[in-house]
């Protein structure tokens, strides 16, 4: 690892600072995503900023019915909360689904969302929600947040402060892991709240996306079904050693059947 | 950079010098000679590494000895007792042959002590699950789990004996 500055400041306008002054900086949150590429070389940081000492980024809360959750929240604090698995227990569920518990005891929720893997698992569920994404400086729906492979909507000094999550009706997260580190080559989120429906695949291409065609097939029959006759086009799709093309868009119906199946 | 950090490892108060990327592990087994903890892989997926920071089990691997400053740490080497009796999850291993090797054994007794101490029943499947960020080349697995079920049971044993 090449060496870099740490820095362990207490609050949001402090970090904005130090990482508006860094020559390079990054937001340091669980690590799990971060370190392993500063180990391995493949990144080089002039300063790294721990938000972990910033209570202001913690905790889960509800706001007259909307859950809000800080960005320092980690998975597996996610997939324990009463709050959490009473309001959207699929968002629970996505969380207890991330990695392993190691991982889970140190990975965030604004960790996850920032970095933006392709295979990673909460984009698909604050896609599927309809979620908006808070910063130090303005909320980003999540649709517009999600730019690219590993790029979102984020300025280089700026940081997720929290998620804001509106409540489905009923929501179902279904996902085919990798055997070896549980990130989904595909993963499929199904929302439903009064008549629409929402429909986030994970893994599938380079970010996350909506599938209106699975979605206008579900707002007219909520039933596994209804998606049989959609064929999901796969040349955009990630193909790899773990899954071709045409596998992952086969799974992408595999999952979102399962997932509204699970809702029955 | 250099900075100072002061944690709390295995119940000792310990300051030392280390630079801003030294890792957890390289600073428990480097600095501290603590090579009960091990380090099996550089993607952070083999658990060999787990030790426990403020109760919780992490991989050493994948934090900064500075992001443990004030934390109180636990490795392998902390569980037994001043006289050598093990903890009830390291005798359970022993006990069930849960080892061959013993090269993943350090960092799947401290995953399976956090596992048994969040959940308060555990079941075969919750056990699997639960070690899914340990992995061991050796023995199947199949006598770790049930190590891992009769360590909890004599964990949990003893917390009702202390009460
Ligand atoms: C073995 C293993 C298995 C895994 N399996 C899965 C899986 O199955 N599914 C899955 O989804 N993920 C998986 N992960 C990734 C894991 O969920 C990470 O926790 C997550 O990707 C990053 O979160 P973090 O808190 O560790 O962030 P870090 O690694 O600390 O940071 C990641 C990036 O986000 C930036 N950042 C962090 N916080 C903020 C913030 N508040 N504002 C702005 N930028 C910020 C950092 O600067 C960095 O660029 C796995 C990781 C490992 C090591
Ligand atoms: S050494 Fe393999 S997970 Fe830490
Ligand atoms: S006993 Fe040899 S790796 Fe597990």
């Amino acid at each position: 690892m090449y060496d870099f500055d740490y820095h362990r400041p207490t609050t949001i306008a402090d970090a904005v600072a130090l990482l508006a002054q860094a020559e390079d900086g990054r937001p340091l949150a669980g690590g799990q995503s971060l370190i392993p590429t500063l180990k391995q070389r493949l990144a080089k940081r002039s300063d790294l900023v721990d938000l972990s000492a910033i209570t202001e980024l913690r905790g889960i809360r509800d706001d007259g019915g909307t859950l809000v959750i800080g960005a320092m929240t980690r998975h597996a604090e996610v997939a324990a909360s009463d709050l959490v698995r009473s309001a959207i227990p699929a968002l629970a569920a996505t969380a207890e689904s991330v990695g392993d518990a190691q991982v889970r005891n140190l990975g965030t929720l604004g960790g996850s969302i920032a970095n933006n893997d392709p295979s990673a698992d909460y984009p698909a569920a604050l896609v599927g929600l309809g979620a908006t994404i808070v910063t130090d400086r303005r909320s980003i729906a999540a649709e517009d947040f999600f730019t690219g492979l590993f790029e979102t909507a984020l300025a280089a000094d700026e940081l997720v402060v929290s998620v804001r999550f509106p409540r489905p009706d009923r929501a179902a997260y279904q996902k085919f892991p990798n055997p070896a580190s549980r990130y989904a080559v595909v993963g499929v989120f199904v929302a439903k709240t009064g008549n629409a429906v929402r429909v986030a695949v994970t893994g599938a291409g380079a970010v996350v996306f909506r599938h209106s065609a699975m979605e206008a097939a579900l707002t007219n029959s909520f039933t596994p079904a209804a998606l049989e006759p959609i064929e999901t086009p796969a040349d955009d799709f990630n193909g790899d050693i773990h899954a071709s093309q045409d596998y992952r868009a086969h799974l992408v119906k595999v999952m979102a059947k399962r997932a509204v199946a699970a809702l029955q | 950079m250099a900075r100072t950090i002061t944690l709390t490892v295995n119940g000792a108060k310990v300051t030392r010098e280390v630079e801003s990327r030294t890792l957890l592990v390289q600073f428990l087994r480097e600095h501290l000679e603590l090579t009960g903890t091990h380090i099996g892989c550089d993607t952070s997926q083999c658990g060999a590494c787990v030790v426990h920071v403020d109760g919780r089990s992490v991989k050493s691997c994948t934090m900064l000895a500075v992001q443990a400053d004030g934390a109180a740490v636990t490795t392998i080497e902390g569980l037994a007792a001043a006289d050598g009796t093990l903890h009830p999850m390291q005798a359970a291993f022993r006990e069930h042959h849960g080892l061959q090797c013993g090269f993943c054994t350090p960092g799947m007794v401290m995953s399976a002590i956090d596992l048994a101490q969040t959940h308060p029943t555990l079941t075969e499947t919750a056990v699997r699950e639960g070690l899914e960020g340990n992995i061991c080349r050796c023995t199947g697995y199949h006598n770790i789990v049930k190590a891992v079920l009769a360590g909890a049971e004599a964990m949990a044993g003893r917390a009702e004996a202390a009460e």
